[in-house]
């Protein structure tokens, strides 16, 4: 049997007297995608964080392509890219030099650079500084910043925030289906997230309210998830 | 090494855009020296007075430069993205010292000529070259210290305060040191290149335990 991308057992996490995340389960298979639904605060960016190994876990198991979190996070940093609330852009640097900076961190030759900006239409304004670009243009950077490495695993929180139509249909073949890698994925309109998901894990208060395909999850429940 | 280098040449990108840390620095340290040639109400000091006021004045300058040393990264998400890459952590612990050391000498570049004209009587020329090995010790002592103070401090909500309440005593000795064997170079009487070897030998203990030190718990600072 063919090692999942994402397995986790029994995860916690605690934020002081706060739970964010409590007894969550899921086993990804690889190239399959999740959509992580819940309302603000419900924990699903902690279980990105936790997956992008920038959070520890407090209970349970974390394995990515079947190594242990934390401990193995080294062996897991360049099969993952993480598209964040933040960019994780340098505002003083042009996107470009903060395109190169991620490249020579992950050791990815330059021409790579060039190419995940053509893909997403930035050449032009490559070389503004980062706080002169709208935010749109500073997430289709970001989006180049997560896919610098060609990951296998993406972790996207609210990939799409600020894209508009056409923006989003530029970084699709980056971050969509097409590109063919397995995806961890919130969203704020779940309708757009399940369309793209083959599971879904929805969360409420950090607990799992449920799991399963798409299909399982009727009008109701998605209503009573987000009342 | 090399993402050392990589940090360390996105730093100084960085700081040579802005200019927010180096020139600060730079006007703190000279505005010290009016205010000290105003103050003290003499037209030259030298000697151990003379070095005291050096010491102090680059210390102060230099913990504007500590406590700026982690800004862009806490800000701008360049931690998260630093430990999204498969890399050494110690890499940002050396590119970061490396970083502050090079604004430190550059901060001396001015400040050390400025000293010599508004408190200093005869030339500087002579001592020079023992003040730059005793100032590139205490450099290194500041740089180190200072990092891993800064990068303590980045997490906390005052850290603007946590950064001198914590770096100012675990320097103190570094201080000392450098001020002693700085003390007899501007008297003008001794030899010149000639500081004295048993607090350069301090100094240089000191940076090699700091940097041990820092190089053992660097990974743990950068932990959630």
């Amino acid at each position: 049997m063919d090692t999942p991308a994402v397995e986790l057992r029994g995860l916690a996490r605690y934020f002081g007297e706060r739970t964010a995340l409590r007894d969550v389960s899921l086993v990804l298979p690889a190239g399959a995608s999740v959509a992580v639904l819940g309302r603000n605060g419900a924990g699903k960016s902690t279980l990105l964080r936790i997956l992008a190994a920038l959070l520890r876990p407090h209970a349970g198991e974390v394995r990515v392509f079947g190594e242990p979190l934390p401990r193995r996070a080294f062996a897991v940093r360049a099969r993952l890219g993480l598209l964040a609330h933040e960019p994780l852009l340098y505002s003083e640097l042009t996107g470009r030099e903060n395109l190169r900076y991620h490249a020579a961190l992950h050791r990815v030759a330059e021409r790579r650079v060039d190419e995940v900006l053509e893909a997403v239409a930035m050449e032009r304004r490559a070389d503004d500084p980062v706080r002169l670009l709208s935010r749109g243009m500073v997430q289709r950077l970001a989006v180049c910043r997560a896919v610098l490495h060609d990951p296998p695993l993406l972790l996207l929180d609210e990939a799409r925030a600020n894209l508009d139509p056409a923006a989003s249909a530029l970084v699709e073949p980056l971050i969509g289906r097409p590109a063919g890698r397995t995806r961890v994925l919130t969203s704020h309109d779940p309708r757009a997230a399940l369309a793209e998901a083959d599971l879904v894990l929805a969360l409420r208060d950090g607990r799992v309210a449920f799991a399963g395909a798409p299909e399982g999850l009727h009008d109701d429940a998605l209503r009573e998830l987000y009342a | 090494m090399r993402t050392a280098l990589v940090l360390l040449r996105k730093d100084l990108r960085l700081e040579l855009r802005t200019l927010e840390t180096v020139p600060a620095m730079v006007l703190l340290a000279l505005v010290t020296f009016i205010v000290f040639h105003f103050g003290l109400d003499r037209d030259t000091i030298a000697g151990q007075e003379a070095a005291g006021v050096l010491v102090a004045t680059l210390l102060f300058a230099a913990m504007l430069g500590v406590n700026r040393l982690f800004v862009a990264e806490r800000e701008q998400g360049g931690f998260d993205a630093f430990l999204l890459a498969p890399v050494d952590r110690s890499a940002m612990l050396l590119a970061k010292a490396a970083g502050l050391f090079i604004f430190l000498a550059a901060l001396e570049v001015v400040a050390v000529p400025a000293f010599g004209l508004f408190l200093l009587g005869p030339s500087l020329a002579p001592p020079l070259p023992g003040l730059i090995a005793v100032l590139a010790l205490a450099d290194l002592a500041i740089a180190v210290i200072g990092t891993l103070v800064s990068a303590i401090a980045i997490h906390t909500r005052a850290r603007d305060l946590i950064g001198p309440v914590i770096g100012l005593p675990l320097l103190l000795p570094a201080l000392i040191a450098t001020a002693r064997a700085a003390g007899p170079l501007l008297r003008f009487t001794h030899a010149a290149g000639a500081p004295p070897g048993k607090w350069l030998a301090v100094l240089a203990l000191y940076d090699l335990v700091f940097a041990l030190l820092a190089y053992a718990v660097f990974d743990f600072l950068l932990e959630d």
